[in-house]
């Protein structure tokens, strides 16, 4: 099966350098490396909560949180930012990780100790955080003029070529690679979706794992935070509302499957890549943003259709097995 | 072999007409014929027992006869009759009902739910008559001389209870051909008795009957006729009153079995493992033994005696709530399966598809899994490490793969088995703890279980076996503890081993 997840990945970015192709004829310079590199600076922050809530899609869970996280996070570090002009960009970055890691602890904590499904406890944590954002900031915005020029333009520093913010994501996904690949914490979450029971079997405490795997997407949504806020040069309540299910999506298209213990960091980045040529595309060929909405729903379900597609066949291998020895198995 | 080139068909001694026969049925699946030109004929009133190796094809033909799957060759016929069953409603509609080997029952339903679910009688207006639901249930289960509420949730069912259900179930639309799949492997011997008396009754109302069991004693107890599948073909049928058990045996296998065990001697050593008086809120008090080294210590009792908890339990996976376990002298508090593989006692669970493998995960990961502290440097984990220990294993065991770094979900059942024992032995353990290690798995491949464990043994590991089989537990035990009830039924040295005291001590009967 891993050569077919290979293969998907394979599969996924050819899909994609033809998608770009495609724009290209329809509208000049799509294709262009300096077009191609917004786009990516553009998916930066879609790729880095997309690893965040892949690591604990792997362990079987969901954090559907993630946006709300993201959106209070902002604010308490926009606010902080305006608050006192004087604070180092670092301590802010930092402060911003560590919120929303705690945020993330919360919902790790939910889900280990009082084992509630994640599904309830991010759907619940994501009204609260939403709403940790009002009371935080009583609904005021915090714009631009307000912000301090580091505090905006860092991100949007071109570093060899690229702006920070990409940086940042490039860094963060060669970490995410290095977490899943070669940390006992990374075989971990890979088992303990795979199966949990023989995960708990060799040893392996999930409910931990899983934690981690929250507090790891909390830590990063909290990093997002800043870089949203940065990026636009605004913080209001609504920041991000519904991203969380772009992060989903990304990570479903991106052959990570929801049933837990399948995936690659590789395809949760293709994934949202995926998500964001299209994002750009559509306005520059002259579709409608109803339009649009539409467009990036049927493809989503077209990848959902896709993966079940090559799930079945991967457990048809094992059933044709199965149906052999009965119940040794 | 000549058995083996017996015409098929061979019973046109009786005198009845079947009720359904299979002809030239065919089923292919990518890559693999699951059944080749497979002729049957089931007979009213009469009992055929299918038997066979796993993957033989027995459960394939069960998923044709209720219309699961669609044959690729051959014809169905009823009453002489050809039919071609469109889903599974359609074979219910010809009346062909299945008991399944695991019960496929709803947790959070009602009994009488469970059993209707799907045909629900109505009233005049259509809605769901549920009086008539909980008073058919109740004659339903009655029949089966059950006294079970039809009101109460299936949850709060005992195992044996809820089979009862799925009988109750299958008896609840007007069939004519009833398919017992294993029916009495999650049963106790009085529960197997109960369910005998039941297809006695059904016997006599005239239904035929497709039994499908591992176990001889039982086929020949309760049915009257016999198939013999092997890859995927019928090889062989009769009436089992002219047909003596080596014959089954060696049509089953296609060769002579002895069914002997292969008990090593070994010279036990100083005790390894002791444990005393360990007790759990609700599934085992005060049980004490010590374990030698090379030992090879048989756990008996019936179905919910609590040995897999009291295992569980010294395995970490569940906590026990009072006694101390001291491991080489020295006392261990294991409060975690880590703590557990980390002193050196591992456990082989009896689902070993369920509790033993991650199947998405290639080998090497699987039987890396418990052991990454010692492949890893530094918190960091190293590939060629873990592909080394699994290769070791891999060639120990004899695994068949294209490469360890396949899914495990590929591999055959046997495969499959092998990788969870390589996991275990990987860990280095000093007390391996197997729970039923053979449970459903064919006469041939357990020989070779039941040789891997004495070599074990051998070896210098101590063994905890929990078995229900009698046989394996007198032929491969130095000592067997007997539970009843969640206590101490006894514990028997090897010269004290007969299967009469064995069976007295577990069922209490004296």
């Amino acid at each position: 099966m891993k050569k077919i997840l290979k293969h998907r990945e394979i599969l996924l970015l050819a899909i994609i350098a033809v998608m770009i192709a495609g724009f290209a004829s329809r509208a000049q310079g799509f294709a262009a490396p300096g077009n191609l590199a917004n786009i990516f600076n553009d998916t930066s922050i879609l790729i880095i909560l997309a690893l965040g809530q892949m690591t604990v899609i792997l362990t079987k869970s969901i954090d559907l949180s993630v946006a709300a996280n993201l959106a209070f996070t902002g604010m308490a570090v926009a606010m902080t930012d305006a608050a006192y002009p004087g604070l180092p960009l670092i301590l802010l970055v930092i402060m911003s990780i560590g919120i929303g890691a705690c945020l993330g602890a919360i919902n790790g904590y939910l889900v280990w100790a009082l084992q509630i499904p994640p599904i309830v406890v991010t759907l619940g944590t994501l009204t609260i955080y939403r709403g940790m954002a009002f009371v935080l900031s009583g609904g005021a915005w915090v714009n631009a003029h307000q912000m301090t020029p580091t505090f905006l333009n860092v991100p949007r520093m071109p570093l060899l070529g690229l702006p920070v913010l990409s940086w940042v994501a490039i860094v963060i996904v060669i970490g995410a690679w290095f977490v899943l690949t070669r940390l006992p914490f990374g075989r971990a979450a890979y088992a303990s979706g795979g199966n949990p029971t023989a995960a708990v079997y060799a040893g392996i405490d999930i409910g931990r794992t899983r934690f981690f795997a929250f507090v790891l997407s909390g830590a990063l949504a909290g990093l997002c935070g800043y870089l949203w806020v940065s990026r636009y040069a605004v913080a209001y309540v609504d920041v991000a509302i519904g991203f969380e299910l772009d992060t989903v999506a990304a990570c479903v298209i991106g052959g990570i499957s929801i049933a837990g213990g399948i995936g690659s960091v590789g395809g949760a980045v293709l994934g949202a890549l995926f998500l964001g040529v299209i994002k750009n595309a559509l306005p520059v060929i002259g579709i409608s943003p109803f339009a649009q909405m539409a467009i990036s729903g049927i493809v989503i379900v077209l990848a959902v259709v896709f993966n079940a597609r090559a799930e079945r066949r991967a457990g048809r291998i094992i059933l044709r097995d199965r149906a052999a020895p009965e119940i040794s198995a | 072999m000549p058995l083996r080139t017996q015409p098929i068909g061979t019973e046109s001694t009786s005198v009845t007409v079947p009720i359904l026969e299979m002809r030239g049925i065919s089923q292919i699946f990518p890559g693999v014929k699951a059944l080749d030109g497979v002729d049957i004929r089931l007979y009213p009133g009469q009992v055929t027992a299918l038997i066979g190796e796993n993957g033989a094809g027995k459960s394939t033909l069960v998923k044709i006869l209720t219309g699961i799957y669609r044959p690729n060759e051959g014809e169905i016929l009823i009453d002489g009759k050809p039919v071609a069953f469109a889903g599974a409603q359609a074979a219910i509609d010809a009346g062909v009902t299945a008991i399944h080997q695991e019960t496929v029952l709803f947790d959070d339903l009602t009994v009488g739910e469970n059993i209707f679910l799907g045909h629900a009688p109505r009233t005049r207006f259509g809605m769901i008559d549920w009086r008539a639901i909980n008073s058919r249930a109740r004659d339903l289960l009655q029949a089966l001389e059950s006294e079970v509420d039809p009101g109460i949730r299936l949850r709060d069912l005992s195992i044996a209870q809820r089979h009862l259900v799925a009988i109750a179930r299958a008896l609840s639309v007007e069939a004519r051909i009833v398919i017992m799949d294993e029916p009495t492997a999650a049963l106790s011997r009085k529960e197997i008795d109960d369910l005998f008396r039941i297809i006695e009754g059904l016997k006599r109302q005239g239904k035929a009957i497709l039994f499908i069991s591992h176990k001889f004693d039982e086929v020949y107890e309760i049915a009257e006729n016999f198939v013999v599948f092997r890859d995927g073909r019928a090889v062989g049928q009769g009436r089992l009153r002219e047909t003596p058990q080596e014959d089954i045996v060696r049509l089953m296998v296609g060769r002579d079995v002895k069914d002997v065990f292969p008990k090593v001697e070994v010279s036990i050593g100083a005790p390894v493992l002791r444990v005393e008086g360990f007790c759990h809120p609700t599934e085992f008090r005060d049980i004490s033994f010590e374990l030698r080294r090379g030992e090879i210590l048989g756990v008996y009792g019936l179905i919910g005696a609590g040995r897999s908890e009291l295992c569980q339990a010294l395995f970490g996976v569940t906590r026990r709530s009072a006694g101390g376990l001291t491991l080489e002298g020295q006392p261990v508090d294991i409060r975690s399966s880590s703590d557990a593989i980390a002193a050196g006692i591992v456990y082989v669970p009896e689902e070993r598809g369920r509790h033993g493998l991650a199947l998405p995960m290639p080998i090497f990961q699987n039987m890396s899994l418990p052991s990454l502290r010692q492949t890893s440097r530094r918190g960091f984990l190293k590939a060629a490490g873990e592909l080394a220990l699994a290769r070791k294993y891999a060639e120990r065991l004899d695994l068949r793969a294209a490469s360890l770094s396949v899914p495990v979900g590929t591999l055959s059942g046997g495969n499959q088995q092998k990788v969870v024992i390589g996991k275990w032995l990987a860990t280095r353990p000093k007390v391996i703890i197997l729970d039923e290690p053979t449970k459903g798995i064919d006469i041939g491949s357990k020989a070779a279980v039941h040789g891997f464990i004495g070599e074990l043994a051998s070896e210098g590991l101590s063994i905890i076996m929990v078995s229900s089989e009698l046989p394996e537990i007198l032929g491969m035990s130095d000592r067997v503890l007997v539970m009843r009830e969640g206590l101490t039924a006894g514990l028997f040295d090897r010269q004290q081993l007969n299967a009469e005291t064995l069976v007295r001590a577990a069922t209490g009967n004296t």
